[in-house]
């Protein structure tokens, strides 16, 4: 048993929407997976496979070594954590006998329970009924749940959506205090601002199919966008250009003191050393292309092959 | 089977949280003793009069009231939790879906058999205390059965209310069909019964008619109640057709339970078979 989840060829169809297409996908023990997409493409539905609430069509799931659907589902269960994309509990509960009535369910003491509620920041309000909860509490409290019972696997179906910047930050220290223990995790969203430095892997869907699937570092390779390169110069000549262009490239003035291009990354290093021996350039700022920009790189790539197929 | 126990327990003590239990207890008392009291008005008489009519009277509340409150309390019982996302991740613990609907139903049954049993049991209590006339020795033979059928009465709606959660995907959806599953069998079957007894002039099949009669639940329930007393053949009309061939109670009785497990039974086997 070498990976936590392991996807061979998996499809799934409700009537005639493909919800998700030969699916191929393996998650390593402590990995932290994106899974990115846009709303539809298959990533709700990947995650109910993995759960088993949903079965595959065809093809072959495995979670721990198990079939999720199968004899030893009830157990595997005891190691699995989830947070639904979209869940109010209920209203009438305080936080803390919603998180007992889970954490009983999951055979796990109440005091685990009441212990994870403070760990998730809800202590003060663990009295409180859910209904007086803002947004940001309900998913501290849906996170508490999905942490019962400290599962080996945690799938976090868009876990920010509608959180405030600080909420959001929470979620995310806790995914990285939980990769550190050991705990995989498979996390969706389509919040890409910040997520970045938090995943081990990314794997983008589209319209069903798996359109990428590496390292952010892998993934920009594959996709081979430009840098974007800026320079602040201390005054305007034209000693800059030329060396721009013997290396034959061009940058275009964005302000009287600023330039910017758009270059290989592989030839990274080159510009930098040419604008470095430059004595009047002041500042250099060099972007890789950000996860956003993969995202739309690799989602256009699936619309043009959606159109060939069609 | 612990699972069951846990999900029965909270839905239980979130009956007596919202105060669902509480309110038709205190229903069902109140009621009951008016009823006791000027259930015997109609003849000119206020006051406790005899077991028979105040008997009569309840069951003839009860026939309208209990399964509008079972139908109330279950109809979102599984559509609701479906809503609120919280099904969904039940569904990724280990609870199966027929574990989960049994475990409301008990809980459910549980709530329902306490404040029918409260109610109308506090109300021979007062009965039995106020009234001179009334024997506690003589009150506890008909109350118990009257309990015991309400209770049946009860769990019976609330198996169709969890038969009619089990397949909507909308709960306003289920409380339209809920209300209109008590419409039709408390109010719309009789008078359905009534005219074609009138349109076919009485020459319905003697069995069929008593098959007609026997597979609704209210029907059941007034046949246990009223066909022990003299009071029946002037308070059930039709249903003295029926009467006249004497059906033992535990048979009644057993139809009712029949009533219960069946729908529920359907509900379970429809919810198992669900894809997602």
């Amino acid at each position: 048993m070498n990976s936590v989840v392991r996807l061979q060829q998996v499809s799934r169809h409700f009537g005639k929407v493909r919800a998700v297409i030969d699916l191929d996908l393996e998650l390593a023990p402590g990995e932290v997976l994106g899974l990115l997409g846009h709303n539809g493409a298959g990533k709700s539905t990947t995650m109910k496979m993995i759960l088993g609430v949903l079965a595959a069509s065809s093809g072959q799931v495995e979670v721990l070594g198990e079939n999720p659907r199968g004899r030893a589902a009830g157990q595997l269960r005891l190691k699995l954590g989830y947070l639904p994309e979209n869940v109010s509990f209920y209203d009438n509960l305080s936080g803390q006998e919603v998180l007992r009535y889970f954490s009983r369910l999951k055979r796990i003491p109440v005091a685990t329970a009441d212990h994870l509620l403070e760990r998730v920041g809800l202590g003060h309000a663990a009295k409180r009924r859910v209904r007086t909860y803002s947004k940001g509490m309900r998913q501290r409290l849906g996170l508490a749940q999905a942490l019962l019972g400290e599962p080996k696997l945690l799938l976090l179906d868009e876990p920010t959506v509608g959180l405030d910047p600080i909420a959001t930050r929470d979620v995310y220290d806790m995914i990285d205090e939980l990769r550190a223990t050991g705990t995989s995790v498979i996390l969706s969203s389509h919040v890409l601002a910040g997520v970045e430095r938090h995943l081990d892997r990314v794997a983008i869907l589209a319209n069903g199919r798996l359109q990428a699937n590496g390292t952010i570092d892998e993934l920009r390779r594959q996709a081979d966008l430009p840098l974007r390169i800026r320079a602040r110069t201390g005054g305007v000549n034209g000693t800059i250009n030329e060396r721009l262009a013997a290396l034959g490239l061009e940058a275009r003035p964005v302000r009287d003191d600023l330039i910017e291009l758009e270059a290989p990354a592989g030839r990274k290093l080159d510009i930098m050393r040419a604008l470095l021996a430059d004595e009047d350039v002041t500042d250099v700022s060099v972007d890789s292309p950000s996860l956003e920009s993969l995202y739309t790189h690799f989602n256009r790539l699936a619309d043009v092959a959606e159109d060939q197929h069609a | 089977m612990r699972e069951i126990g846990i999900v029965a327990a909270k839905e239980f003590r979130d009956g007596l949280r919202n105060r669902w239990v509480l309110a038709t207890t205190l229903a069902f008392a109140v009621l009951a003793i008016a009823l006791a009291w000027f259930g015997a008005a109609a003849a000119g008489q206020v006051g406790f009069t005899r077991i028979s009519t105040t008997i009569v009277s309840l069951a003839s509340l009860a026939v309208f009231l209990i399964p509008l409150i079972a139908l109330m309390m279950a109809y979102d019982s599984i559509v609701g939790e479906d809503e609120k996302g919280t099904l969904l991740l039940l569904m990724t613990y280990p609870i199966s879906r027929v574990g989960l609907l049994v475990g409301k139903f008990l809980g459910h049954a549980a709530m329902l058999a306490l404040s029918t049993a409260l109610g109308f049991g506090i109300a021979a209590l007062v009965i039995g205390l106020v009234a001179e006339e009334a024997a506690f020795a003589d009150l506890v033979g008909p109350f118990s059965l009257f309990i015991g059928s309400a209770i049946l009465l009860g769990w019976a709606f609330l198996a169709l209310a969890y038969l009619i959660s089990t397949i909507t995907r909308e709960k306003a959806r289920a409380a339209g069909l809920a209300l209109l599953a008590w419409f039709v069998l408390v109010l719309i079957y009789d008078l359905a019964l009534l005219g074609l007894l009138v349109g076919t002039e009485g020459r319905v099949d003697q069995g069929l008619f008593q098959v007609l009669l026997l597979i609704n639940p209210t029907d059941v329930f007034r046949l246990v109640n009223l066909t022990g007393f003299e009071e029946a053949a002037a308070a059930s009309g039709m249903l003295s057709v029926v009467a006249e061939q004497e059906f033992s109670v535990g048979r009644l009785m057993g139809i009712l339970a029949a009533w219960t497990v069946v729908p529920l039974a359907a509900a379970a086997g429809l919810f198992a078979a669900r894809k997602s």
